[in-house]
C-alpha cells in the first residue's frame, strides 16, 4: 500500500518535499478551522491570509538565492523600512508639493524609487560581500544596524501617512482588488498558461525521445494546477466588500448604489505581484544562465570559478536582486498599512529565512526552490494567523514559531539524508 | 618534432604563495598528438604550474600557443585558446545534473535566450554514449553517481568543446582497473585525433605506459624533461626523489 503510494506520487513526478509542506498547510489549516469552529477557512480569512503573506513571500524568493549560494541577508526586514519611510516622505511631503496631490506619476515614482533604492543598497551589499570578502553575515548585519538607523533620520522618527490613494492600492484592502471580473479573467488566463506550459514541455521532451510522465499522470497535474487557480479566484470572489468600503468605491467611481447589492474582492493587487515574482522567479532559477549559476556556484563555488564563471559579479547581482525583491515588498508593505512608522519591517529579515528554509532550502548550500519558499512563507503566515485567531499569547506565538522552525529544518535533514541527496 | 611550432610553450613560469615559491623558474612545452607526464611529489608544483595554464592562477613568465604569446587570466581565457582540464577534483557542482555540469559556463540556449537543457541532455547522452555506454543516470545530481561515472561526466566537459589542449590533474587517482583503463584508451583516441595532453600524476608506471615524455618537478623546479624511451622507471624515480637528471649523470 505505501509503495503503490509512493509509486503514484513518483510518477506524477512530485517530490516528498513539496507534498511534505502543502501536507503541512493543509493540516494547519484544518487543525485551526476546527479549533475556531469554522472561522478559518473563510473567504474573509484566506483573503486577508494571502495578503499578509505577499510581503514576506516577496522577500523569500529572492533569499533563496542568497541562501543556495551560501550566503544570508539579515538586512532585508531594515531595509525594507528604510525604503518605505523614504517613499512614503516623498509622496507625503515632496510630491504634493510638486506635482499636486493624488498626480497619477506619484504612485509611479513612487514604486520605481523603491525598487530601485532596494537594488542599489542591495548591490552596494553585494559588492562588499563578492569583491571586498567580508562575509555576508557580517556585511547584511551591518545593513540590518544602517537602514535601521538611517530609517529615523529621514523624518526624525515621525510617522508618515496617508499615502498617495493610487499606491494604496497596491497593499491590498477593499479598492486594492483586481474585482470579480477581472479576478475572472486573471484566473482563466493563468490556468489556461499553466496547462499550455505543460503540454508544451511534455511536446518538447517528447520531440527529443526522452521518455515522459504517462498520460494520466500529467493529466491530473494538469488538473490540479488548472483546478486550484480557479479554486482560489472563486473563493476570492466569495468574500463581500463590506458596507461602508462599498460606499466609498461607489462615491469615488460616481456609481449609485443600490438596496441588495453585494460586490466581492476578487484577487488581491499584492496577490497578484506576488505570483508574478513567483513566476519570475522561477523562470529565473530553472531556465536562465543566471540561475543557472546560481545553483553551480552553491553547489561547488570552486568548481564554478573554474567553469568560468564570475563568482564576484555574480554575488552583487544576487544582493541587488534580494534588494529590489525587498523593494517591491516595502512597496506592498507600507501600501497595505497605508502609513509608515520607525517599526515597519521590524523581524522580517528572520520571517524571511524562515520562509525560506521551511521551503526546503538548504543552508548549506546548492538546493531550494521559489516555490518552495513561497509555501514556506503561506506555512509561516498561517501558523501565525492561526493562533491569532485561536486566541494565543503573542510571547506564545514567538515560542511556537520558534519551535516549529527549529522542527522543520530537523525534518528536512532526515528527508535529505534518507534521499542521499 | 622539435622542427614544429609546439602547441603549448610555457617559458620561466613562477608563483610564490605567501613567500613559498610553489614553482619557480619552470618551463614545459608541448606538441600536437603527444602526451606529456608532470612528475613529482605532492608539493611539487606540478598541478600549481598547470593551473597557471587553464587560469586558476595567476603566475609570472610566458605562455606561446601554436608560437604566440598569450595571456590567460582566468579559466574563460584558457577555454578561450581550447585548453579543457579535468581536474584532480573533477570540478563538479555536485548538486546539478550530468548535462548542467558538462555545459557549465558555455550552456546551450533556446532562441529566447533562456537554457536548452532538452538539446542540452540530448547531446550528453551523444557523448556519453561514446564514452561510457553503460551510463544512464542523466536526471541524478552528480552526487548520486560513482566515482567512475564523475570521472566520465568530467572527461566529456573537456573532449566535448573540440579541446586541442588537455589538462589531466591524476585523472585515474579515484578509478577501478576496468575504468583506468578506459581513460588509457581515451588517451590513445585523443593522441591520434592530435590533441596535445598534459597528463599529472605520481604513479610512475602510468606515466611510462601513457606518455611520450615526462617532465619532472621536485621542490617546486625542473627537474629535467626526457624521452620515455630512453629511461627506465628507476630514472624517473631517482629524479623524482633525488632531483638527480639522468642527461646530465650521462654527461
Amino acid at each position: 500500500m505505501q509503495n503503490s503510494a509512493k509509486n503514484f506520487f513518483s510518477k506524477l513526478g512530485i517530490d516528498a518535499r513539496l507534498l511534505g509542506m502543502v501536507g503541512a498547510l493543509v493540516v494547519l489549516w484544518i487543525v485551526f478551522d476546527l479549533i475556531t469552529g469554522g472561522r478559518f477557512l473563510t473567504p474573509r480569512n484566506l483573503f486577508n491570509l494571502s495578503v499578509q503573506t505577499a510581503s514576506v513571500a516577496v522577500m523569500a524568493t529572492g533569499m533563496v538565492f542568497v541562501i543556495v549560494t551560501r550566503n544570508i541577508d539579515l538586512s532585508v526586514g531594515s531595509m525594507l523600512g528604510f525604503i518605505g519611510m523614504v517613499v512614503a516622505a516623498i509622496q507625503v511631503q515632496v510630491l504634493p508639493d510638486v506635482l499636486g496631490l493624488g498626480h497619477p506619476l506619484i504612485w509611479i515614482i513612487g514604486v520605481l524609487l523603491a525598487i530601485s533604492m532596494g537594488a542599489l543598497l542591495g548591490a552596494f551589499q553585494g559588492w562588499v560581500i563578492g569583491y571586498l570578502t567580508v562575509p555576508a553575515f557580517i556585511v547584511t548585519l551591518g545593513g540590518f544596524l544602517v537602514y535601521r538607523g538611517a530609517m529615523w533620520w529621514v523624518t526624525k522618527g515621525q510617522t508618515q501617512a496617508p499615502l498617495d490613494a493610487t499606491f494604496r492600492l497596491l497593499g491590498g484592502g477593499a479598492e486594492g482588488t483586481l474585482g470579480e471580473t477581472l479576478s475572472w479573467v486573471f484566473g482563466v488566463i493563468a490556468a489556461v498558461a499553466a496547462v499550455g506550459i505543460m503540454l508544451m514541455s511534455r511536446r518538447r521532451k517528447s520531440s527529443h525521445g526522452f521518455t515522459v510522465k504517462p498520460v494520466w499522470a500529467e493529466g491530473i497535474l494538469m488538473g490540479l494546477a488548472g483546478g486550484l487557480i480557479i479554486c482560489f479566484v472563486w473563493v476570492m470572489n466569495s468574500y463581500p466588500i463590506a458596507k461602508g468600503a462599498m460606499k466609498r468605491i461607489a462615491a469615488a467611481d460616481g456609481i449609485e448604489l443600490t438596496e441588495g447589492m453585494v460586490w466581492y474582492h476578487g484577487v488581491a493587487i499584492p496577490v497578484v505581484i506576488l505570483l508574478a515574482v513567483t513566476v519570475c522567479m522561477t523562470i529565473v532559477a530553472q531556465r536562465t544562465r543566471f540561475g543557472r549559476y546560481v545553483y553551480a556556484t552553491g553547489g561547488n563555488p570552486e568548481a564554478a570559478e573554474l567553469s568560468g564563471i564570475n563568482t564576484r559579479l555574480l554575488t552583487v547581482k544576487i544582493f541587488a536582486l534580494m534588494g529590489a525583491l525587498t523593494g517591491i515588498a516595502s512597496i506592498i508593505a507600507s501600501a497595505r498599512l497605508n502609513a509608515v512608522d520607525v517599526g515597519l519591517g521590524t523581524l522580517d529579515e528572520l520571517r524571511v529565512i524562515a520562509a525560506a528554509v521551511i521551503g526546503g532550502t538548504a543552508l548549506s548550500g546548492g538546493f531550494g526552490t521559489i516555490y518552495g519558499a513561497v509555501i514556506g512563507a503561506l506555512i509561516m503566515q498561517s501558523l501565525q494567523s492561526g493562533m491569532a485567531s485561536v486566541g494565543v499569547d503573542a510571547p506564545l506565538q514567538s515560542i511556537v514559531v520558534g519551535i516549529v522552525l527549529v522542527f522543520a529544518v530537523w525534518v528536512d535533514i532526515v528527508y535529505r539524508r534518507r534521499a542521499g541527496l | 618534432m622539435d622542427t614544429k611550432t609546439p602547441l603549448i610553450e610555457m617559458k620561466n613560469m613562477s608563483i610564490s604563495f605567501g613567500g613559498v615559491r610553489a614553482v619557480d623558474d619552470v618551463s614545459v612545452d608541448l606538441h600536437p598528438g603527444e602526451v606529456v607526464g608532470l612528475l613529482g611529489h605532492n608539493g611539487a608544483g606540478k598541478s600549481t604550474l598547470i593551473k597557471m595554464l587553464s587560469g586558476a592562477y595567476q603566475g609570472t613568465g610566458d605562455i606561446y600557443v601554436n608560437g604566440e604569446k598569450v595571456e590567460i587570466h582566468n579559466p574563460r581565457d584558457a577555454r578561450k585558446y581550447n585548453i579543457e582540464t579535468i581536474y584532480q577534483t573533477l570540478a563538479l557542482a555536485d548538486n546539478l545534473d550530468a548535462a548542467a555540469n558538462l555545459f557549465l559556463g558555455r550552456e546551450l540556449l533556446t532562441p529566447a535566450g533562456t537554457l536548452d537543457d532538452d538539446a542540452m541532455e540530448a547531446e550528453t547522452r551523444k557523448i556519453m554514449g561514446r564514452l561510457n555506454p553503460n551510463f544512464q543516470k542523466f536526471s541524478s545530481p552528480v552526487s548520486a553517481l560513482s566515482g567512475g561515472q564523475r570521472q566520465s561526466v568530467a572527461i566529456a566537459r573537456a573532449v566535448y568543446f573540440n579541446a586541442r589542449i588537455l589538462i589531466m590533474d591524476e585523472p585515474t587517482a579515484a578509478l577501478g582497473p576496468q575504468e583506468t583503463q578506459m581513460v588509457a584508451e581515451l588517451i590513445q583516441q585523443l593522441k591520434a585525433d592530435g590533441i596535445g595532453i598534459f597528463l599529472i600524476d605520481h604513479d610512475v608506471h602510468a606515466v611510462l605506459q601513457l606518455c611520450d615524455r615526462a617532465s619532472v618537478m621536485k621542490n617546486g623546479k625542473l627537474v629535467g624533461t626526457v624521452n620515455i624511451p630512453d629511461v627506465t622507471d628507476d630514472d624517473l624515480l631517482s629524479m623524482i626523489i633525488l632531483g638527480k637528471n639522468p642527461g646530465e649523470a650521462a654527461a
